[in-house]
């Protein structure tokens, strides 16, 4: 051996596998302001199409008069829902099992709906062209209140469904009313709540707010007349999805439809769904014959394209008076807004919800959802969520918090009493799901220590007693929370998207000179797919991460994929990578095992190669079989290495986190000060751990935004009053706090890396920690619940209406 | 979020801007930093069909010293008055301020002209002006006049400048030595308008408040002086009782609009609550 013989260290290294906190390769351009945006996408005579709106919340539209727009120089065309009907495409099917319109069609259902397309020659001229749109309203009373929608005289809202008592998730039971969903045993549940000890209640609700990604939704049709064939550039997070939703509605036939998705500028759920701009672009590519694009703007992001949360749920635990739970009954009241326009499975109209019983060992559990309709925008989405996870944990973290309270327990202590054991796992909830595995108590213990949890309970108890005393006007919170997720949909068993089973896929291509290219059915929107996939196939083939290059969101190169949202791009699409490299290694060891003429099962793997078992220096390099898989193959042996892996997941993966936060608020303005947030997260392998911790700091800081003031809130006639980011809490690095990660590590029994995701638990369990320590702060004053946001006014609100300055 | 069509001029000088204004009509505007302008433009709330940039003209911009006063330029930008040695000198209270207006992109282009002419009771600036005493000086075609701070708010976005003139630059008497000076402003994050917030120029003299000026922002449809408020804590230590009572008498006068800072009540008092830490933080700062 010489010197220059690389060590075991060394090729493992050279490798930058899994495990190793290797840069983003995307940075290398975004940085640099080269990535490739929608926007940034010029065609020749490329048109630009923008939308008139509506400034009523609920009105009939008597008439639009397009003649002046068409008037001003620039304008080429007006479309309105009249224009639509001619192809059929007024209205337009959501992901949900609704319909929505692409237009106003006869009246409008919120502010800034959709009302005509305005093309023209540049953006300018179609916004000239938007001002001399003429459309006569009569204005409609209208619905804002969530509570108030179901009344029996509340006014109807969804006229297109009159007479229609069932709607796609069963029957309805009012003209405002979307679907109702249950789950659990009713019966068992109720029994339990009757010889419970100990019971709580509260409504607690989960506000409005907004994904509000950097990049907003936009897109840029072309249609080719002569070929008939339609290409789209947008900001999709399902970029195949989007294909098949276009060859359903529009009638093309799928392989003439190309669906591209660029580089993509944050999506937190907003760009899964199909909105009014993509098909108005695409209609007005067909009539004018030429490229059109569609670009929103900050105030059309925020009003008209998907929200998220507006869910109302009433909480009710049953427990002993030791604080051992034994059932939890939850009502959730989900406001969807005009339309119900969620991008859930399609079976699961409350998406998973049902993991609400959280971490805790409740042996029954009932839950009932129902959907409304009110003259707010369509919605909602999962904002960094895997389908209203977010508001099952923000549930039933407040709840245990209530209980604990009530019975004059720690909240920390509570929790650690009802957790799921290690030993009860693959783990049976009340409510249906089977949770693949998890070490609670360890991970709730290990952050207790960290952040010394009975000495911050002290501090918290002396700071109270001055406050008590006059000594100080600033009160102290010290917010707990333990979430579990359900994410990776998912198992085609349970979940499917407009019947579309949600599994997806990788294909890998190994080059002769050991480089190679993977593409996945998957779509980065900031998640850094571009470096962590090629680790994975690095540690799996012994091919340097470097030498992968990973290539996604182009439907015609890439395999069928249902996209990145939910967290599920690890545990579906990652293990699809995982085994089409699984599949490239096996016909790999054939190779090397001609090549050096032994029995494949004489061969073991050695990092980047294939040696034979006991002679360590006959071996061979994974770089060299695929030289030889291209010239020199075993006789019968197709040449070539390459493979594709279609993945359907056995079982979701169920990530968990132990997540606390102190903070002082100042009773006298209601500011707070963030004074340490401790988040350890378990999402079973690590592939890199510095991107994980790159996840958790963006979501907590979005979590943070949404429990301290980020909403989209409406004024009783329906006008939305936080439309920009001058109001629409967007906190900058100055506002943000300094966070501290921290992990265990408990893999996924059923993924082939054992991997869970960890993109959404950020947001997950950080919405209730903060939320849980602004509740602690003002529990003393014999507050149980305040609801988010707790910006400064609310907090200044809450204490005065407990008689804090009396 | 895209402007209305408009045409844009640059003028050499300010005779020339002047008469490009008042040729030109109710449908020109006179264009500085752009940042109250645009995005109002981009919004389509305001649709000028004529913008006339002042940054061609020579001697709009720039800090000197007059005698016993400070003078500065219309078009001198906020980012130049937080590098001026001179106003950290003489007037502490505005590099103090200055600071907290936005971020440094807003800065660099914001001019302290545009922000006092914009007549937004949001702008720091003005309460500030008022609390110092500042004048202003108003040129047009028929001539300069002065005008004082307090005498030229008269309702949002409305102020005493007529068609056609041009705010050329403020004066503002040095405040007495060993004064002190506070601005407390509560924001909900970097770059949002004033909550509440409160200007306080005080002299102390043998432990009592011998001198006191008060200014308050967007808390009315124009900055206000709380002369009430200041007038009772003349000859105090600023004892709790006084600043309560001027938290009052400050409160008095306050009629902010709700939106989504908060309720009228809740405006009204932070309101009173940045009179009284800027009345303590002032004094404390006094010799
Ligand atoms: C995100 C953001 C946050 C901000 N936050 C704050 C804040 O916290 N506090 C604050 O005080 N300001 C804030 N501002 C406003 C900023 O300070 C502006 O720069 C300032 O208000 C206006 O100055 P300008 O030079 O940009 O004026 P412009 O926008 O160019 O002009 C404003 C108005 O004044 C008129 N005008 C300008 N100059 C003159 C003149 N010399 N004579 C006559 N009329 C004139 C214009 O015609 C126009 O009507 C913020 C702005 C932004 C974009």
């Amino acid at each position: 051996m010489n010197d220059m013989t690389p060590t075991r260290e060394q090729r493992e290294a050279n490798l930058e596998g899994m495990g190793c906190k290797r840069k983003r390769v995307e940075d290398i351009r975004f940085t640099q302001g080269k990535g490739n945006y929608v926007d940034d996408l010029k065609l020749p005579g490329m048109l630009h199409g923008d939308f008139v709106r509506s400034p009523h919340a609920h009105a009939r539209v008597k008439s639009i008069n397009s003649d002046e727009a068409l008037k001003v120089p620039g304008v080429l065309a007006v479309i309105t829902a009249e224009t639509l009907k001619t192809v059929n495409l007024a209205w337009m099917p959501t992901l949900a099992g609704d319909v929505q319109m692409v237009l106003a069609d006869g009246k409008v259902l919120f502010q800034n709906q959709e009302v005509a397309f305005v093309v023209a020659t540049d953006r300018y001229a179609a916004d000239d062209g938007i001002n001399k749109v003429q459309v006569e309203y009569e204005p409609l009373p209208v619905v804002i209140d969530p509570f108030k929608a179901m009344d029996a005289d509340a006014p109807v809202l969804r006229e297109d469904l009159a007479g229609k008592t069932t709607g796609a998730h069963g029957p309805r039971k009012h003209h405002n009313h979307v679907f109702e969903w249950t789950v659990g045993d009713k019966d068992l549940t109720d029994a339990a709540f009757r010889k419970a000890e100990v019971t709580v209640k509260e409504m607690i609700s989960y506000h409005r707010t907004h994904p509000s990604p950097l990049e907003t939704c936009q897109c840029v049709c072309s249609f080719d007349k002569i070929k008939g064939e339609l290409t789209i550039w947008g900001t999709f997070q399902a970029p195949h999805v989007i294909r098949t939703v276009v060859a359903l509605i529009a009638k093309i036939p799928e392989h003439k439809i190309h669906v591209i998705s660029p580089d993509i500028g944050g999506g937190f759920g907003n760009k899964v769904g199909a909105y009014p701009g993509y098909i108005c672009a695409a209609v007005a590519s067909i009539v004018t014959g030429k490229p059109v694009k569609w670009v929103e703007d900050r105030i059309e992001n925020l009003t008209a394209t998907s929200f998220a949360r507006d869910y109302h749920m009433t909480t009710e635990i049953a427990s002993t008076k030791e604080g051992k739970v034994n059932g939890l009954r939850v009502h959730v009241l989900a406001d969807h807004g005009a339309f119900d326009a969620c991008a859930d499975p399609s079976k699961w109209p409350a998406g998973f919800f049902n993991i609400v019983t959280g971490s805790y060992d409740f042996p029954v559990a009932h839950l009932s959802v129902d959907g409304i309709y009110t003259n707010k925008a369509p919605g909602g989405v999962a904002y960094r969520c895997s389908f209203r996870v977010t508001e099952a944990a923000y549930c039933i973290e407040r709840g245990m918090d209530i209980l604990a309270q009530k019975l004059g327990m720690d909240p920390a202590e509570l929790r650690l009493k009802n957790f799921i054991k290690p030993e009860q796992f693959p783990y049976h909830s009340a409510l249906g799901w089977e949770y693949d595995s998890g070490d609670y108590a360890t991970a709730m213990r290990k952050m207790m220590e960290s952040v010394d949890y009975a000495g911050l309970r002290k501090e918290q108890a002396a700071q109270r007693a001055a406050f008590n005393r006059g000594e100080t006007r600033e009160i102290m919170g010290i917010g707990v929370s333990f979430f579990t997720e359900i994410v990776g949909a998912g198992p085609s068993k349970n979940c499917d998207i407009l019947g579309i089973a949600m599994f997806d896929s990788c294909e890998i291509r190994m080059h002769p000179t050991g480089a190679g290219i993977a593409r996945v059915g998957s779509k980065s929107q900031g998640q850094g797919h571009e470096t962590t996939w090629a680790q994975i196939i690095a540690t799996e083939i012994g091919i340097p991460a470097s030498d992968i290059m990973v290539e996604e969101g182009n439907t015609d190169t890439a395999p069928y994929g249902l996209g990145t949202y939910g967290s599920r791009s690890t545990p579906v699409a990652g293990a699809a990578i995982a085994m089409a490299a699984r599949k490239i290694k096996a016909k790999a060891q054939m190779i090397a095992a001609y090549k050096l003429e032994v029995h494949e099962g004489d061969l073991e793997w050695d990092i980047d190669g294939f040696r034979v078992k006991g002679l360590p220096e006959k071996s061979m390099s994974m770089k060299d079989i695929c030289w030889a898989a291209y010239n020199s193959v075993p006789p019968g042996m197709e040449p070539g290495l390459e493979a594709v892996s279609y993945y359907d997941p056995p079982n979701m993966t169920y990530p968990f986190g132990a997540y606390i936060c102190v903070m002082n608020i100042d009773v006298d303005t209601g500011v707070y000060k963030v004074r340490r947030f401790y988040a350890l997260d378990d999402c079973g392998t690590r592939i890199n751990p510095m991107i994980i911790e790159g996840q958790v700091h963006g979501g907590l800081t979005e979590a943070f935004a949404i429990a301290m003031g980020q909403e989209i809130r409406y004024d009783d006639t329906g006008n939305v009053v936080t439309g920009s980011f001058m109001d629409f809490f967007m906190p900058t690095a100055v506002e943000t706090p300094h966070w501290e990660t921290d992990f265990t590590v408990t893999p996924s029994p059923h993924h082939p890396i054992g991997a869970k995701g960890v993109g959404e638990s950020p947001n997950v369990g950080g919405v209730p920690a903060f939320s849980n320590a602004v509740n602690d702060a003002f529990s003393f004053l014999g507050s149980t619940h305040i609801q988010m946001p707790h910006d400064y006014w609310r907090n200044w609100r809450a204490a005065k209406n407990l008689g804090v300055f009396a | 979020m895209i402007p209305g069509p408009f045409s844009y001029h640059r003028p050499a000088t300010l005779a020339d801007a002047v008469k490009l204004l008042s040729t030109l009509g109710d449908e020109a505007r006179p264009l500085a930093g752009g940042h109250s302008l645009v995005p109002m433009m981009k919004l389509r709330l305001a649709t000028p069909e004529h913008l006339v940039d002042l940054h061609g003209i020579d001697g709009l911009k720039g800090i000197r010293r007059d005698g016993n006063r400070i003078v500065i330029g219309a078009m001198t930008t906020q980012h130049e008055l937080l590098a001026s040695d001179e106003i950290a000198k003489s007037l502490p209270m505005l590099h103090e301020t200055v600071l907290l207006i936005a971020d440094p992109q807003v800065r660099y282009r914001g001019t302290i002209g545009g922000n006092v002419a914009n007549g937004d009771p949001g702008n720091d600036m003005p309460a500030l002006m008022l609390t110092l005493g500042a004048s202003y000086r108003l040129e047009g075609t028929a001539g300069a006049r002065d005008v004082a701070a307090s005498e030229f708010y008269q309702g949002a976005y409305f102020t005493a400048l007529e068609p056609g003139e041009i705010l050329t630059s403020i004066s503002i008497p040095a405040p007495a030595a060993g004064h002190g000076y506070a601005y407390e402003k509560l924001k909900r994050k970097v770059g949002d308008y004033a909550t509440a917030a409160a200007a306080v120029v005080l002299t102390m003299s043998g432990g009592k408040v011998a001198g006191c000026a008060i200014g308050l922002t967007n808390l009315h449809e124009t900055p206000l002086l709380a002369a009430e408020a200041a007038r009772c804590v003349i000859g105090t230590s600023l004892d709790e009782a006084t600043l309560k009572k001027a938290a009052a008498a400050a409160e008095a006068i306050m009629s902010p609009a709700a939106d989504a800072r908060g309720p009228v009540e809740y405006r009204k008092h932070v309101g009173g609550i940045m009179v009284t830490r800027a009345l303590t933080r002032a004094a404390g700062r006094a010799s």
